[in-house]
């Protein structure tokens, strides 16, 4: 025990002196978040909107007049039927289309719900959500207006379509997806470089020579790393919260559960490198060229898998960020518990298990 | 051997990284076709010294010329006019020796013509016409040695900068390596050689010792034995190494 | 029971295969100093990589300090102290961190064994809080040794523990090992340097993967077959070639100030070679006979073998 804690003591060392290694440690993650975070604009203003209003009636009155007073909206023009709006949205600077349906106002009194419809200019996915909750929160206004004491409540259902980009790519998914991104780059790239430093400036010889244990150096490389990344992690979740609005509606204990999971199985995936590999420039190499690209293309979080070749969707099975993604999702916005994501989450287990297995099979006890 | 062409000559020259001074006004010269041994402890200084007649590193102070350029502004031309060996980096391994020569050859600008009746001269040389196209890495290190050297000096270079050049090799290679830096140091060049085989530094026209920074003795071998009143050049490097402060740090 | 039991070891590597030990057999004892002789790629690291369990043998079998080397790695693994050849200590950590840290990884204290590494110790003492990538050499050299040793290690295995060291700190570090000696540890070293052959109480001439002489270096050079001559002139380089021209020369190599020869028969005829010289040209002429050292009797095994 007291090896594996001098052990541990050594490696932080090596990470705090080392003033590459904490860069890459905590100042990607930062970046990334930020760069993220600038994509977003808090609020938007003074978007144009269209009206085609079939109704012409109380209920739509009252609704756009509620439109017009708001900052977000200029209303552009109105138009008189649906044929119009595809040409509308290619003038360029309209944002999004609101049709009331015809008798919208005695459809409400008589059946207490009705649908409006809204269509988004969705080839900036971010404006586009942010301007449909703006109208959702109008008609929510308006419908608590309406409903009052003694009036029963009545709804408005509104059919929300996404021109251009039916997916909805935004803040929140980004998130999750950069999330699995830097946690899993980072431990992997950390791992594989110390412990191939060791083989390159021959220290590995010496630990390999002493009585210690190879199972005990490889648990004792890789807890600072573990370590480090979940701090990481708390970096990246208090950034997204409080710089970039991400919900955290779920269990908080459960997000970090799953993501130690996810961590150590980047770290095997670490470990498996530096065996196959002798140099640092090797490792690093492996670690980001090997691991970058299937993240950023098979996460989901960039490029929806349901549009690939059916090849490819299955080869994003074996990605464990994929996994990772749809569970940090689930969590933090929908605030789903365990069950609902048991399988993703066995599955990444499974993952993880697996790797470990190989990786420690693997760790050589000899040179070469 | 003309003592008259001076090809390398410094002034004071100063090297400070920070407070450390670890070149302290060396002033010397080194004459065309001389074999010159440039000896110190580690961390004496040597290599620093070594880096800025090279034009690899830019003194803090102080005056020289390589082959009569500039150190501070003609480091371009100066390269030019040396090669340069060491024992850590030679040649590239994953290349065959043809490949190495043309390699070689051409950064260094040979015309083509000339390049090939090199090549040919070098291979005939050093007995390797068998070996021509295997590569570098499948050498030997004896021969790897003397090919690299050979290599350094195909551009006919003015001097040529030795840097440990026969660490870890055999005895009869080191010799064979040795008759290579005769037949060069005959042919012209002149060769500015570290090593840390004492004996290494007897078959040197003349030897500096470095100590901390300065050069503590200039002289043959024969003439530097009589003034420290040794028998082997071995004693020769005690009797200064010796006095060295910068030892224990 | 010797310490070191090395019978028909061979290791090849590579496709196709590249003998790096070819049979090689030879005992260390107890306590004893044991240099093994060559130059870089005789097998030196290979051999000593085997010993301490980091390799496998292709064939053959070694035992160190009773344990076999392929079934009971562990076991050696606790008893040797190992120093590579390459300057192996975390170069960010202090002198102080690294000597505790390896204390710890061989499951003792420094305080345990400070009186075997007192001796080196103290020369890099006043620098403990220093960074081991900031030591020269030297220092370096010793703190590499204090690691080795902070187990108290039976058999100690030091690869060319001297080489690119300059000559002054090579002596220094040549004597800690004979203090070492004296406190019962075997020691095998490796080393380029033919000089400090006659450091070591017995060696191994090592070439080519295979050794070509085993003994104390007294004996061996005791061994050398012809009468050997040192011979000088105004111009050595002149002197070589025409050395090498003259039938009746046997051998000539330069060593330093002098040229080594010896010749083919048995009347090792110097005064008419230094009248033969004299013609050519060559003055200050001097010639003596010399017992001949260790690089002599390698350059003689290398060239008959």
């Amino acid at each position: 025990m007291k090896q594996f804690y001098s052990f541990v003591r050594k490696e932080f060392y090596h990470v705090f002196r080392d003033n590459k290694t904490l860069l890459m440690l905590f100042g990607l993650p930062i970046t990334q978040i930020v760069l993220f975070g600038f994509a977003l604009s808090n609020e938007i203003k003074n978007s144009n909107i269209v009206i085609c209003d079939y109704a012409n009636d109380q209920a739509s009155h009252e609704i756009i007049d509620r439109i017009a007073v708001s900052r977000n909206f200029d209303i552009k023009k109105m138009i008189l039927s649906e044929d119009e709006i595809e040409a509308t949205f290619k003038e360029g600077d309209v944002k999004l289309v609101l049709v009331f349906p015809n008798n919208l106002n005695q459809t409400l009194i008589h059946s207490k719900t009705a649908q409006i419809q809204i269509i988004a200019d969705a080839t900036d996915p971010n404006t586009a959500s942010t301007l449909t909750a703006y109208i959702q929160a109008i008609l929510n206004s308006y419908q608590a207006d309406m409903g009052g004491a003694n009036k029963p409540a009545v709804q408005i259902i509104p059919e929300i379509r996404m021109l251009y980009n039916p997916e909805l790519k935004g803040a929140t998914n980004f998130v999750p997806g950069v999330m699995a991104l830097v946690l899993f780059l980072i431990c992997v790239l950390m791992t594989s470089v110390s412990i191939v430093k060791e083989k390159e400036t021959g220290t590995m010889e010496i630990l390999l020579v002493s009585p210690m244990n190879p199972l005990t150096i490889i648990i004792a490389k890789a807890t600072p790393y573990f370590v480090l990344s979940l701090i990481n992690l708390t970096v990246i979740l208090l950034m997204s919260i409080f710089l970039l609005d991400m919900p955290l509606n779920g269990s908080l204990a459960l997000l970090y559960l799953v993501s130690s999971i996810f961590i150590l199985c980047a770290l095997a995936a670490g470990l498996l490198i530096s065996n196959s590999t002798d140099s640092q420039q090797a490792a690093m190499l492996i670690s980001l060229m090997g691991m970058l690209l299937p993240i950023m293309l098979f996460t989901g979080f960039l490029f929806p898998l349901e549009n690939m070749p059916m090849p490819l969707q299955i080869f994003a099975n074996i990605v464990p960020s994929k996994w990772y993604y749809i569970i940090v999702k689930s969590i933090m916005i929908k605030g789903l518990g365990i069950m609902p994501i048991l399988k993703e989450t066995l599955i990444l287990t499974g993952m993880t298990l697996f790797l470990l297995l190989v990786s420690l099979k693997k760790f050589k006890i000899r040179l070469a | 051997m003309s003592n008259t062409n001076i090809v390398i000559a410094t002034k004071k020259l100063t090297k400070q990284f920070g407070d450390f001074t670890a070149v302290d006004a060396i002033t010397f010269e080194v004459y065309q076709g001389e074999i010159f041994g440039f000896l110190g402890a580690n961390g004496a200084g040597k290599t620093t010294a070594m880096r800025m007649l090279c034009g690899l590193s830019k003194p803090t102070s102080g005056e020289a010329t390589i082959a009569g350029f500039d150190i501070y502004k003609e480091t371009e031309r100066i390269k030019t006019k040396i090669g340069y060996m060491s024992q850590k980096f030679s040649l590239y391994e994953d290349l065959t020796i043809i490949e190495n020569i043309n390699f070689f050859g051409g950064i260094y600008g040979l015309p083509k013509a000339a390049l090939k009746t090199r090549t040919e001269q070098l291979i005939h040389r050093l007995g390797l016409e068998a070996e021509a196209n295997k590569l570098v890495g499948d050498l030997p290190l004896g021969w790897k040695q003397k090919l690299a050297f050979s290599v350094a000096i195909l551009h006919e270079p003015s001097i040529v900068f030795l840097d440990e050049p026969t660490g870890g090799v055999d005895p009869i290679t080191r010799r064979q390596f040795w008759d290579l830096i005769y037949q060069a140091a005959e042919s012209g060049i002149t060769i500015f050689v570290t090593t840390h085989y004492m004996d290494e530094a007897e078959y040197c026209n003349r030897v500096s010792m470095m100590v901390d920074g300065v050069i503590a003795a200039l002289d043959t071998p024969t003439n530097l034995k009589k003034q420290f009143n040794a028998q082997t050049m071995d004693e020769v490097f005690h009797e200064l190494a010796r006095g060295a402060k910068r030892k224990s740090d | 029971m010797n310490d070191v039991i090395v019978e028909n070891l061979s290791k090849y590597f590579g496709k196709p295969p590249l003998t790096a030990l070819d049979n090689i057999s030879f005992e260390v004892g107890k306590g004893e100093l044991f240099g093994l002789i060559g130059p870089d790629g005789a097998g030196k690291t290979t051999l000593f990589r085997i010993l301490t369990t980091l390799l496998l043998p292709n064939s053959g079998k070694a035992i160190v300090n009773g344990s076999d080397i392929v079934k009971d790695y562990k076991a050696i693994r606790k008893k040797v102290g190992y120093m590579p050849g390459k300057f192996s200590l975390y170069q960010d950590l202090s002198v102080e961190e690294n000597l505790h840290f390896f204390a710890t990884i061989f499951d003792t204290t420094i305080a345990a064994n400070y009186k075997l590494i007192e001796d080196i110790y103290k020369h890099i003492e006043p620098f403990k809080k220093r960074r081991a990538g900031a030591l020269s050499g030297g220092m370096k050299q010793k703190l590499a040794l204090c690691c080795a040793l902070i187990h108290r290690p039976e058999v100690l295995f030091l690869d060319e523990p001297t080489t690119g060291v300059d000559s002054v700190s090579r002596k220094e570090f040549w004597e800690m090992l004979k203090r070492l000696k004296q406190e019962g540890i075997t020691i095998l070293v490796s080393t380029p340097y033919m000089d400090e052959a006659n450091l070591c109480e017995r060696i191994a001439l090592i070439q080519d993967g295979e050794i070509m002489s085993i003994d104390t270096p007294q004996n061996i050079t005791a061994t050398y077959p012809y009468s050997l001559f040192a011979i000088k002139s105004t111009n050595m380089s002149q002197l070589l070639t025409d050395l090498r021209q003259y039938d009746p020369i046997n051998s000539v190599f330069s060593f330093g100030e002098y040229h080594h020869i010896s010749f083919k028969d048995e009347k090792n005829d110097t005064d008419t070679t230094l009248a033969y010289l004299q013609n050519l040209g060559h003055t200050a002429l001097e010639c003596h006979p010399i017992s001949a050292n260790i690089e002599d009797c390698f350059i003689h095994q290398m060239s008959t073998k």
